[in-house]
């Protein structure tokens, strides 16, 4: 293990990089990586499954690679990827030593120990449980335990994060305020603790009840508990991806935050209300009242749309500005029109940014609604509304940023910039259609978690308008070019990580 | 930069710009909040009102007491039931079926009570796409008044385990 006190300064940004936060980074980041490359090819055959003309797999094995599926990219590969992302929006970013190094790499242990624990369980038959495991549909003791243990990991990370913001202030290591990026990921890391203390209150019992211990666990509380933890932990993504867009926005253009009190502000609004709104899972079930749900789901739920409402103003704001400084100002858009759509992070952060918003913010709102919960809850459109925020969004986000981690942070020049310039374009584009194609299927009532929507099998005969056949097929061709640039992503990360011409001390390399 | 603290003192007020978009989001935000209490009084179709719990067991007993009074026939080995008029409808998921097959009056109130004796199922009338959850100890009561006649299908659309796929239930709605 590197000395806790070595470091070296980047070039570029002048910020220190200790080799402990530089080790755990990089061991962070690869893990998500090879969960990406399972979940990925999980997905693959999942879409092949689901397209009728295809029909790839055997009922058993779909249920299966989709429980995997789901896990390996909601939970590893993003997980795993935003605690690297943790360590250097504290260590890096403030230019700190990183806290206790030694119970961050305990903590990646675990979190890894856990998550092969779930991969083994559902690929040896034991827990064909969904991503949601809804009790009384039991897994393998060990996969509840497998999920704990990655939960306390997990937990622990979000511990040195706040250890690493103590010791920085401490240390004066910065003067005045966090950066805005920090403070961003202080927000996700506020609100990863709530999650995960759902996540322990849940399946703390739920692995009581797997092993004999606890008879009867009521469905509707663990639905209640489990969204807790299940849908809050795509509001740690939300706001961890915005901080990213405001850091892409700043290596690409050099954008920088036009008004910090309004930026900073949303972030605050985002902590306390987003995480009640996750009960708009329950809206069509048997258990809440009217008003209740009217509470969380309809008031609180807007007033997080609000901040995200602020930021979709604040991140194009702060590009056009940045452009309109360098010169750029014919017309109304040739600050856009003259951005570098060539390197990665650039369209990386337009997409994302374009599908979260647009895609699954408008969806989501809608499904959000009581009543319209009633026309699009566990049918496809709802997968389509989740691909378009953790995908689209999410996962283009953090794909940007890995082509400016791997030289800044891994001293490695990328190997295939032209593929990496490409990929963001391949992989939006992909999901864009895997998106519509599921929105349309499920807007005409196709259900989520589906081996046959032909229902060649049923003892009642029933069969949907053709157009939804139609759609599944677009979402099936959307998914495979999805999955090319999945591949392309992995592949250059993967060689360029490994065997990527080591960088000089002094030579920087951001240009593609 | 973003990932430099703030040169100044950061809590400046917003720009004119940054008030209007603001202003409007949260005029919208308002908009938002009030169609979804409002839509209770003057809209048609609301999810359950009415929390209720329910044993799977007991559930188990009432339908099959339900399916036997008002049985009319079987269709592919499943009970076809003709409730009267504005009578309590029972309709019950299992693995995987929904049970019974229900021939209903158009233009007629029911009362219906939806519950799991197993898993949680998905509760999907198609072609209207009308979705809820269906909660094992839990009953999901819907008022329900079919407004046009023809054949209805239920689909299930939450997992229930490696037969979820062919779980289909049927409504005849009749003149």
């Amino acid at each position: 293990m590197a000395n806790e006190m070595e470091f070296r300064t980047c070039p570029i940004t002048g910020k220190k990089v200790y080799a402990t936060t530089q080790n755990l980074m990089w061991i962070n980041a690869v893990t998500a990586v090879v969960f990406i490359l399972i979940g990925g090819i999980m997905a693959l055959l999942v879409a092949l499954t689901r397209w009728p003309a295809v029909h790839l797999l055997s009922p058993e094995w779909f249920y299966k690679a989709l429980t995997a599926h789901g896990l390996n990219m909601l939970i590893f590969w993003i997980i795993f990827f935003e605690v690297a992302g943790l360590y250097f929006g504290s260590s890096v970013v403030l230019n700190s030593r990183l806290a206790a190094p030694k119970v961050a790499w305990l903590a990646y242990i675990l979190m890894l120990v856990g998550s092969i624990l779930v991969d083994v369980m559902v690929f040896t038959d034991n827990a064909t449980v969904m991503f949601s495991s809804y009790v009384p549909l039991q897994a393998h003791p060990l996969y509840y335990l497998g999920i704990i243990l990655f939960a306390v990991g997990a937990l622990t990370a979000c511990g040195i994060f706040f250890g690493t913001l103590a010791i920085a202030k401490a240390d004066k290591t910065y003067e005045g305020s966090l950066p805005l990026f920090t403070f961003g990921l202080s927000a996700a890391a506020i609100i990863a603790v709530f999650t995960l203390a759902c996540g322990a209150i849940i399946y703390i019992p739920t692995f009581l009840w797997s092993l004999g211990v606890i008879k009867n666990l009521d469905p509707a509380m663990y639905r209640l508990l489990f969204w807790g933890l299940g849908h809050s932990s795509q509001q740690i993504n939300v706001t961890a991806m915005v901080s990213i867009w405001y850091l892409l926005g700043a290596l690409t253009v050099g954008a920088k935050p036009v008004n910090e009190k309004i930026c900073r502000t949303a972030f605050v609004l985002y902590i306390l209300f987003i995480n009640l709104a996750s009960e708009h899972h329950l809206l069509t079930d048997p258990t809440l009242s009217p008003a209740h749900k009217v509470f969380n789901t309809s008031y609180f739920l807007y007033l997080a749309v609000l901040a995200s409402m602020i930021h979709a103003l604040a991140i194009p704001m702060a590009v056009e500005v940045a452009q309109r400084k360098k010169g750029y100002t014919k017309g109304l858009f040739e600050w856009l029109t003259k951005a570098p759509w060539g390197e990665p992070g650039f369209p990386a952060m337009i997409f994302s940014l374009l599908i979260f918003g647009f895609i699954g913010g408008i969806t989501g709102v809608v499904y959000g609604t009581e009543q319209l919960s009633i026309k699009s809850h566990n049918t496809w459109a709802m997968t389509g509304h989740f691909h378009a925020t953790v995908v689209g969004g999410t996962t283009l986000a953090f794909m940007g940023l890995t082509y400016y981690v791997i030289p800044l942070i891994f001293r490695r020049e990328i190997i295939g910039k032209k593929w990496a310039s490409a990929q963001p374009y391949v992989y939006a584009a992909g999901m864009i259609l895997l998106i519509l194609g599921m929105a349309g299927a499920g807007t005409l009532g196709s259900p989520r978690r589906h081996w046959d929507v032909t229902f060649a099998d049923s003892i009642i005969p029933f069969s949907f308008d053709p157009t939804v056949l139609l759609f599944t097929t677009i979402a099936a061709l959307g998914g495979i070019l999805a999955a090319v640039g999945g591949a392309m992503y992995v592949g250059v990360s993967v060689l360029s990580v490994f065997l990527g011409r080591k960088l000089a001390p002094n030579e920087a390399k951001l240009v593609y | 930069m973003p990932i430099t603290s703030p040169e100044t003192y950061w809590w400046k007020p917003a720009d004119k710009q940054e008030k209007i978009w603001i202003t409007v989001a949260i005029i919208w935000c308002l908009i938002l909040f009030t169609m979804m209490p409002l839509w209770h009084f003057v809209g048609g179709q609301n999810p359950s009102v009415e929390p209720m719990k329910i044993r799977p067991d007991d559930f188990e007993k009432v339908a099959s007491a339900f399916i036997e009074k008002y049985k009319v026939g079987e269709e592919a080995g499943i009970p076809v039931v003709k409730p009267p008029d504005g009578a309590d409808v029972y309709l019950k998921g299992q693995m995987w079926n929904w049970v019974p097959i229900l021939e209903l009056k158009k233009g007629v109130n029911y009362k219906f009570h939806i519950s799991s004796v197993d898993l949680m199922h998905g509760f999907g009338l198609q072609p209207l796409n009308m979705n809820f959850q269906i909660v094992p100890g839990h009953d999901n009561i819907l008022n329900l008044t079919p407004s046009t006649s023809g054949t209805f299908h239920i689909i299930c659309n939450e997992f229930c385990g490696v037969g979820h796929h062919t779980m289909v239930g049927k409504i005849v709605v009749k003149d």
